[in-house]
């Protein structure tokens, strides 16, 4: 015999002010199968939750009804409350009085009246529900972390440090990222590769993380708890193994003109090379588009020298196949193209340079020893123009938001110049100046009162080279109101962090979305900024959103907090919202199998006891259905159906509102 | 034989007479008939967008409308200002019925919408197609010239396509007569426009300093398609050298005026004889085309 308890919410005004909550609660007292219904300004708040329970006690209900917002919002809330009462929390349903009713219309009668069919459908429906069990799934606890920057960095070492094993995927040569060409950082001015080489090389040496450089990953299966994810290893040419690192092949290595990539193409490299000095692994790989030996058979000094015998030519590219329960996205940013801009130069003018160009001049490793020169002649710089917000908040030509890290970059590269030309004119043009974080605000007015930096607020319109090589930068200065022009050595302008190209691309194996700009979607921009759609991915770094480094490695640290949470259990609980089959009236047609979105759909024999074959009926993964319920609309024989929303529950429903 | 209609406005039958002359020379040369409209009246130029937006519209768009009145598909209005105008309001027409619907009641004239408007550049282009590159008899060997645009001919959303920082318009036509197109800064920047009578030492600020960068780049002339921008830098050249800046003597010449002597008209017909500044030096470059390209 049916007990259905009804609970209507006010949820404060959001419900109250349009739907009469008294009156539907009279109204459904009267619906068979219902002993109380009652209504509250706010049945999620403790009080609230404790009334269910009481209920639950009191009336001995076998099924709960609240009709409160949208159970995406508190369906959780009140089944576990539900639970906690020991009422099996698939006996609860909500009734959605605020999304489906009150948000929506007007009126109050005809709010009110929809509310009451709303909640006389969910009745219908919960007495026929049954109890369900979540399902347990085994969780691998092994962690793969995509990228070998700050965060991806930061990220595997808490997870190692947390006693779990972790994969650390890194697309080129070496870990270090973008941290690893900046020559200092903000706010400290501390020398970036000296406070991250000792953290590259902890992941190294850790025995709890797998360190795999020169890969990507090509392919990701399976769900949380059990992804399988196929990683293509670029084939080195060197044998990391025998390898020493001692350096030999890279100086006699006759192809050395290649554009440096580290460098910003501002220096070259030869086409056996480390990505920079301080590179982990410190073992050079073979860049076979411009090997002499792997495109014309020419060559072969490398190997020659090698006093290890560590270069192979056969080597080739390896898959290798790896079994995690989560994964980190930490893929980091690029910096926009410049060459939008025709009124900078179009990207022709040589010395018009981006912020990380800018750092390899300044850094003491880059291709001019530190010494701040111009790239089309070498000469000293005497003045040198800082143009803020270049892409950035330009919705026209660039993109729209703020790339927050370069007010800050900017004014340290004014110091930086400072520092090292004494005697030099450093110019900023900004349009505000945005310094939020710790020390940041102190920094900038020390860049302008003590380092000698003149900021000037105004847009530069136009760039262009005389015929003497002088760039010669056109601006306002609107706090004096008047139009200002420099004649300048160099041109540094702070391009916008754009999302990498390409990234849409993970995001897609991942099963991650991605907004229209490129960066990866958090879960919830407020409360949930490293988790994603994909229950087991995880967020870190700027390929989030742009942000500095300390806020990369809270974020990397806040993705293996979840890591480790999700591993803390040896089991995952899924919820019990899956397809099943009938066995018995299965025809085993495929049709099922060939729909699922999921691939979540399999054949089994139904073997007699020799284990003779019988015949092959569907099967559902627990693991991997997501209770879409395609499936159950394609089966011709209506041999599967839905477990939480079966054929019966939703046409009690339907029939309900006749 | 192709039509294009042909709408002179007051500058081409004023200071802007060569670049009349050459265009209708050029025409003849090409094959082409250009008929022009019949009762045009002025576009409006500055002053009517500035004292009333109706008067601005309507102006341009009794133009568009008796053109089209009178079968003409194709309109080149070669004075920059014209261009803008007409081309301006047909684009604007053509998004707001609205407007077109208002503009109607006001001239007593029907509009469909069905003229397009050509500007000095794209009309040599199209003539380059319709005939004109297989009739250039001549090369103006090497002569180096800084193409300038100005404002109205490098930009406009839907009115102009060229790259607004970097425009190359006028680069084949200026290829195809043998010159070489030299890299420079002032391609866009303004001449001083409208200002050459109310405040002329904005001009010679402005135009000085175009003047400059071109001969910086060693160029040997400044090719525009602009009469006011060619009047600026022309006409001025001599108030400039008489406030002490540059001192400049460099021929402002017509693209239409370039390709006319590619074409092997004589540079009387053209009008070269009446600028300010000598351009008929420009015609020693002249030398016969190479056998194999006429």
């Amino acid at each position: 015999m049916a007990r259905v308890g009804v609970f209507i919410c006010h949820c404060g005004e959001n419900i109250g002010r349009t739907v009469d909550c008294a009156a539907v609660a009279e109204q459904c007292a009267e619906f068979p199968g219902v002993v109380t219904s009652v209504d509250y300004k706010y049945m999620c708040s403790d009080p609230g939750q404790q009334m269910i329970k009481d209920a639950i006690a009191e009336e001995r209900l076998t099924g709960v009804v609240v009709a409160a917002c949208s159970p995406r919002m508190h369906e959780t809330t009140f089944r576990r409350a539900a639970a906690e009462a020991g009422l099996n929390p698939y006996l609860l349903e909500m009734a959605n009085l605020r999304e489906h009713c009150s948000w929506v219309h007007e009126e109050r009668p005809v709010a009110t009246e929809k509310a009451v069919d709303l909640v006389r459908i969910m009745v219908e429906k919960v007495k026929r529900n049954s109890e369900l069990k979540p399902i347990k799934v085994p969780i691998e606890p092994t962690a793969l972390v995509i990228g070998g920057g700050i965060a991806g960095i930061q990220a595997a070492l808490d997870i190692a440090n947390g006693g779990k094993k972790v994969v650390l995927v890194e697309k080129s040569p070496s870990l270090g990222g973008h941290m690893a060409r900046l020559s200092e950082t903000f706010p400290t001015l501390d020398c970036s590769q000296c406070i991250l080489t000792p953290r590259m090389v902890e992941v190294a040496a850790h025995p709890n993380i797998t360190l795999m450089t020169y890969s990507e990953v090509t392919k990701v299966d399976g769900f949380i708890g059990n992804y399988e994810v196929t990683v293509r290893q670029k084939a080195r040419y060197v044998d990391p193994e025998t390898c020493t690192g001692c350096g030999a092949c890279l100086e006699k290595c006759p192809a050395k003109k290649i554009p440096d990539e580290f460098d910003e193409s501002l220096g070259n490299r030869t086409a056996i090379y480390r990505p920079f000095p301080q590179a982990v692994p410190n073992k050079p790989v073979i860049d076979a588009d411009h090997c002499l030996m792997l495109t014309k058979g020419k060559c072969g000094v490398c190997a020659k020298v090698c006093p290890t015998g560590a270069i192979n030519y056969e080597d080739e590219d390896r898959e290798v196949t790896v079994k995690v329960g989560a994964i980190v996205a930490a893929t980091g940013f690029e910096l926009w193209d410049h060459a939008a801009y025709g009124e900078y130069g179009g990207g022709k003018l040589r010395d018009v340079i981006n912020g990380f160009h800018f750092e390899r001049l300044a850094s003491a490793s880059g291709p001019t020893g530190g010494e701040i020169r111009r790239p089309s002649d070498g000469k000293t710089v005497e003045t040198v123009v800082f143009i803020q917000c270049c892409g950035s908040r330009d919705p026209n030509r660039g993109v729209p938001y703020c790339s927050k890290i370069c007010c800050m970059y900017t004014a340290k590269h004014a110091i930086l110049y400072r520092h090292k030309v004494h005697h030099g004119r450093a110019v900023v043009f900004y349009m505000d100046v945005r310094a939020g974080g710790k020390n940041y605000e102190e920094f900038v007015r020390r860049a302008i009162e003590q380092e000698g930096a003149e900021y000037v607020r105004g847009r530069v319109s136009r760039i262009y080279r005389r015929t003497d090589g002088t760039l010669i930068v056109k601006g306002a200065d609107t706090l004096a109101g008047r139009p200002i022009e420099v004649e300048a050595d160099l041109v540094v302008l702070a391009d916008a962090v754009v999302s990498r190209p390409g990234s849409h691309r993970l995001a897609q194996m991942l099963g991650v979305s991605y907004d229209e700009h490129g960066f990866y979607s958090e879960a919830h921009p407020k409360l949930r900024p490293v988790e994603t759609a994909n229950p087991g991915v995880f967020l870190a770094g700027a390929c989030q959103a742009p942000k500095d480094i300390p806020d990369s490695v809270a974020q990397a640290s806040a993705a293996a907090a979840k890591v480790l949470a999700l591993f803390s259990k040896p089991e995952l609980e899924r919820e019990p919202i899956i397809a099943k089959v009938n066995e018995e009236t299965c025809v085993h047609c495929g049709a099922c199998i060939n729909t699922c979105p999921y691939g979540a759909i399999e054949d089994k024999d139904i073997t007699d006891r020799k284990g003779n074959v019988l015949r092959t009926v569907a099967y559902v993964n627990e693991g991997v259905c997501q209770g879409c319920g395609t499936c159950v609309a394609v089966c011709r024989s209506g041999s599967i159906d839905l477990e939480g929303f079966t054929d019966e529950e939703v046409l009690a429903e339907i029939s309900a509102l006749e | 034989m192709t039509t294009l209609g042909y709408y002179p406005g007051c500058s081409l039958h004023g200071t802007g007479r060569e670049l009349d002359q050459s265009i209708r020379a050029l025409a003849e040369v090409a094959g082409v008939d250009l008929v022009e409209i019949e009762d045009w009246n002025c576009c409006g130029a500055t002053a009517a967008h500035s004292l009333n937006h109706d008067l601005a519209v309507a102006l341009p768009y009794r133009t568009l409308a008796l053109a089209e009145a009178q079968g003409l598909t194709e309109v080149v209005a070669p004075c920059a200002a014209c261009f803008s105008r007409l081309k301006g309001t047909a684009v604007r027409l053509a998004r707001d019925p609205a407007l077109v619907e208002k503009m109607q009641r006001i001239t007593e004239r029907p509009y469909q919408g069905t003229v397009r408007v050509l500007n000095a550049n794209e009309y040599v282009d199209r003539l380059l197609d319709e005939g004109l590159a297989d009739r250039l008899t001549h090369r103006l060997a090497g002569l180096k010239v800084a193409p300038y645009y100005g404002c109205l001919l490098s930009r406009g959303e839907d009115i102009v396509p060229d790259d607004h920082e970097q425009p190359t318009a006028m680069e084949r036509a200026l290829t195809a007569a043998g010159c070489e197109v030299v890299p420079w800064n002032f391609a866009t920047e303004c001449c001083g426009g409208g200002f050459s009578m109310s405040k002329t030492e904005a001009v010679v600020d402005l135009s000085d300093a175009i003047l400059s960068d071109a001969e910086d780049a060693e160029a040997d002339a400044v090719v525009t398609s602009c009469p006011m921008c060619h009047s600026n830098l022309d006409m001025r050249q001599r108030t400039m050298n008489a406030a002490g800046l540059g001192p400049h003597e460099i021929p402002i010449l017509y693209l239409s005026e370039v390709l006319g002597l590619a074409a092997g008209i004589e540079p009387e017909r053209l009008g070269l004889d009446r600028h300010f500044v000598d351009a008929m030096r420009v015609t020693e470059r002249l030398a016969e085309a190479p056998a194999a390209e006429a």
